[in-house]
Formats: structure tokens, C-alpha cells, sequence
């Protein structure tokens, strides 16, 4: 199996690529990862993982930059129905709207926007940095054999908002309740960082390489 | 809920640990990679390298460290020393650190840490600020690991570094640091009532209370110590335990 992670010039992806790797050998899968932003390289891979740092609007802005990337990326999303991962800012791309610095068009895979986190009139700050435990809204093959309530290293200012609310798999609570990952069909994503959530966040990388969307 | 942080630092100079842990299954203690492994293994919330080495021409060796140490860790790594430019943070980002720490620059080029925060996000940014208490209720800012005063007002600089997009201050007590004694926790409250992104406490742990000091009546969102993880006298795991039986919040 192959795997891109995509490189349009956002932050960590040695992290990400180097966790998928760790992951892969756990369950002795012969897995190629390959970190790229070559469009022909991206459809002929099997999965995706689109990691993001960084503002919104400077990630969907390094996107559109590259040649290709965006058809490429919507194409192996929509049209070959393949399964893709978002990390953080990644996962928020998946949204139509970003309201981070201004307003940024996203993906709009799913029906959602992106907004800066409520800090209560002060009463928490941001960004939300640390360990924060996640609660289960739905069953999801990405969790297997995590414990509801588990921790994940969450490093993260804005939060994916949405009223489709069966595409939330799961939340956290900081102030109010903000979505911690989403799925819809073959599109998932989780707004903390399994790549830095040591063996819980490996154990989702293999969750994700094992995936096989029915 | 957010859990309290503890972040063990490691000081590498040369692409060497400086004082760490002093344990005899290591294959090599002073390879900064093989002492991260060690408080991955144990639980570390996050990890910060203190880079002190002196010459520029060495300046790289901490990139190869920081990659060693991503390829084998996965958890939050932070890095700092000797940041100057906004080169300097993409060079570290790339290598595998998930927030850089800016100290003198960020005192010596008003700029650096607005455009850093622009260009990579507040989230990466870590403001590290060394503060050395000149009168009651005052303290003034120190560059140069400490050695160099500025005059800078402290309460005043943290506020102009949120202002600027600093994502996290990272807060030593100068006249705490290698004491022993505890946080500075005047200077820690204060600093964390004034602003709105989260505070790190640094300089002075030599007990396990300090921690629990540091976040409940200095109100820092995370703690960091060296000395007292390095040479085996506790172990994060320990930390955790004592701060859990004390009713502050920590991931066990």
C-alpha cells in the first residue's frame, strides 16, 4: 500500500510521516510512505494523509499554489472515494468556509466553517495547548481499541464547526464542547495530533492504514 | 478537561546532553534522542531541548538532534536557543520541532516574533522570557541566558509578546533558576493573570511540591524542571502521581 503525505509547505511532516511509518511496522504492513505534492504521484497512492500548520488561510492558500494539488486532492476525495486523513488545520480544510485572519474558502467537503475557539470572556486561553481527552459521539473503525476518554495532544486556536452533527465522531471539552474528529464516507479527520499523542496516536495511524472503506 | 503540563528540558550543547539522566541502561546518555526515548516511555506531556551550544559553525548540529529525536518520539517537542531568524524557526520546524522558543531575538528585534507568529502560526511560537525580580512587585527582562540586562519592564514585555502573536511564554525566574528553592510564584501569577496565552514555569524545582506550587498558586498552565527528572530522583511518573493525589488535573 502507498501512502502521500501532502507537502505544500506547511510545518511538521517528518513527524507525520515518521509516525505512519512506526505504524505501519507495528502491524507489519508493507506500507510505502511517501511525502509529496506531485498531483500524478497523489492519484496513484491508495491513501492520503493531509496534515496542516499554521493559519487556514495560509494552508488552502499553499494548496492552490501547487499546480494540480487541489484537482488532484478533490479527485481522489470525491470522485475515487479514497480514504484521506486531516490533521489539525488539515482536517479543518475539509470545511467550506475558514474564518481565520479572513475570510478562506476551504475544500467544502464537508458542511462546516471554521471559527476562532470562545475564550468565555477570557476565562480560558488560547491556543488550546496540551493533553485534553476526547469523548465518543459515534462508533468509528479510526478508534478501534482506543478507550473512550483517552488523551490527544491538542495544539489549536480556531475550531471545525458544524451542524452535521452525524459527521462528528468525536469532541472535547475546553469551555464548550469542540469537535476533537469528523468523518464523513472515506473523508476523516481529528483536530489533535496523532502523530504527537505517542501510543494512542499511533495506534489511530494504524487504525487508518487498516481502514478499508465498505 | 486540559491537563497541566510537565515538560522535562534537556540543555544540549553540540548536539551533546549537558546534565541528564544518569542512567546506566542507556546505550549512550548523552544522546539527547535516547534521553527524550526515555521520558516518552514515561509520560511527558512535551519535551524542550535547550540548545546552549556557543559557535555559530555548530549551529546545525541541533537540527540533526532534533530530526533523531522526532523519527523515534512522537510527542510535542519543543526547541530553543540561539533563535535568530525566521530561517532559523522553518529550519527547526522541518526538522521535526513542534514549537521553537525565541529568548534574546525576541527582546533584540521587535519584529522577529510578529512575523514568526504570521508566518507559522501563534501556535509554534514560544516567547521564553528570563526575569529577574529588581524591586518588590518588579521585574525586569535579562537576555543572553540571563546575563545582560535590558530595563525592560517584564509585565510590560509579556503583554507586547501576546500582542505580537506569541502562542505560549515560557517564564524563568533568574533568581530561582538552579536554586532549588521553587518557582518564582509571585512572578508567576502575575504574569499568567495578565495574559491570555498559556504559561510555562521555569527555574528553581527541587521537590515535586514545587510543581504543584507552580500551577496552583502560580497558576501556569504547564511546569517544567531539569535537574530533579535528570538524575533519577524522580521520574515523571512520580510527578503525576503526587500532583494527582494533590487534586491538580494531569494526564496519568
Amino acid at each position: 500500500m502507498s501512502v502521500a503525505v501532502i507537502d505544500y509547505g506547511s510545518g511538521n511532516l517528518k513527524s507525520a510521516a515518521k509516525a505512519l511509518e512506526a505504524a505501519a511496522n507495528n502491524i507489519n504492513k508493507n506500507c510505502k510512505i511517501v511525502v509529496t505534492s506531485d498531483p500524478k504521484t497523489i492519484r496513484q497512492c491508495d491513501k492520503i494523509v493531509l496534515p496542516g500548520q499554521g493559519s487556514f488561510r495560509d494552508c488552502y492558500l499553499g494548496i492552490k499554489k501547487i499546480p494540480g494539488l487541489n484537482e488532484s486532492l478533490n479527485e481522489f476525495v470525491l470522485e475515487k472515494k479514497k480514504p484521506i486523513f486531516g490533521i489539525c488545520v488539515g482536517m479543518q480544510l475539509f470545511a467550506k468556509t475558514g474564518y481565520e485572519s479572513q475570510e478562506t474558502q476551504g475544500f467544502g467537503w464537508i458542511d462546516a466553517e471554521v471559527r476562532k475557539i470562545n475564550n468565555i470572556n477570557k476565562k480560558i486561553k488560547l491556543p488550546h495547548i496540551g493533553w485534553n481527552q476526547i469523548e465518543f459521539k459515534k462508533d468509528s473503525f479510526l478508534f478501534s481499541n482506543i478507550k473512550n476518554k483517552s488523551h490527544m495532544y491538542f495544539i489549536h486556536s480556531y475550531e471545525f464547526m458544524t451542524k452535521k452533527k452525524d459527521c462528528v465522531v468525536a469532541t472535547t471539552d475546553y469551555g464548550n464542547s469542540i469537535i476533537a474528529s469528523v468523518n464523513k464516507e472515506n473523508i476523516f479527520g481529528t483536530q489533535f495530533h496523532p502523530e504527537k499523542s505517542q501510543k494512542n496516536g499511533v495506534l489511530i495511524l494504524q487504525n487508518f492504514l487498516n481502514w478499508e472503506i465498505s | 478537561m486540559l491537563k497541566n503540563r510537565i515538560i522535562p528540558c534537556l540543555d544540549v550543547k553540540n548536539g551533546r546532553v549537558v546534565k541528564g539522566i544518569n542512567f546506566v541502561d542507556l546505550v549512550d546518555a548523552g544522546d539527547p534522542a535516547e534521553q527524550a526515548k526515555i521520558y516518552d516511555e514515561q509520560g511527558a506531556d512535551e519535551l524542550c531541548f535547550l540548545d546552549i551550544t556557543a559557535s555559530n559553525e555548530n549551529r546545525d548540529i541541533i537540527l540533526d538532534t532534533v530530526k533523531k529525536t522526532a523519527e523515534k518520539c512522537f510527542m510535542p517537542l519543543t526547541v530553543g536557543g540561539g533563535v535568530r531568524t525566521l530561517e532559523d524557526i522553518r529550519s527547526l520546524l522541518l526538522a521535526g520541532a513542534d514549537k521553537v522558543s525565541i529568548n534574546t531575538a525576541a527582546v533584540n528585534n521587535k519584529n522577529l516574533v510578529k512575523e514568526s507568529a504570521e508566518k507559522f502560526g501563534s501556535q509554534c511560537i514560544v516567547v521564553a522570557i528570563d526575569a529577574k525580580k529588581v524591586k518588590e512587585n518588579k521585574w525586569e527582562i535579562f537576555t543572553h541566558g540571563g546575563r545582560k540586562s535590558t530595563g525592560i519592564d517584564a509585565m510590560k514585555f509579556v503583554e507586547k509578546m501576546e500582542a505580537m502573536g506569541a502562542g505560549e511564554i515560557l517564564l524563568t525566574s533568574m533568581d530561582r533558576d538552579g536554586t532549588k528553592k521553587g518557582y518564582d510564584l509571585d512572578l508567576t501569577k502575575k504574569v499568567s493573570s495578565l495574559v491570555n496565552i498559556p504559561v510555562i514555569a521555569s527555574g528553581g524545582v527541587g521537590s515535586l511540591e514545587h510543581l504543584r506550587q507552580g500551577i496552583k498558586i502560580g497558576k501556569a498552565n504547564a511546569v517544567l524542571a531539569a535537574s530533579i527528572f535528570h538524575f533519577g530522583e524522580f521520574s515523571i511518573q512520580d510527578a503525576k502521581k503526587y500532583l494527582d493525589s494533590k487534586g491538580i488535573p494531569v494526564r496519568i
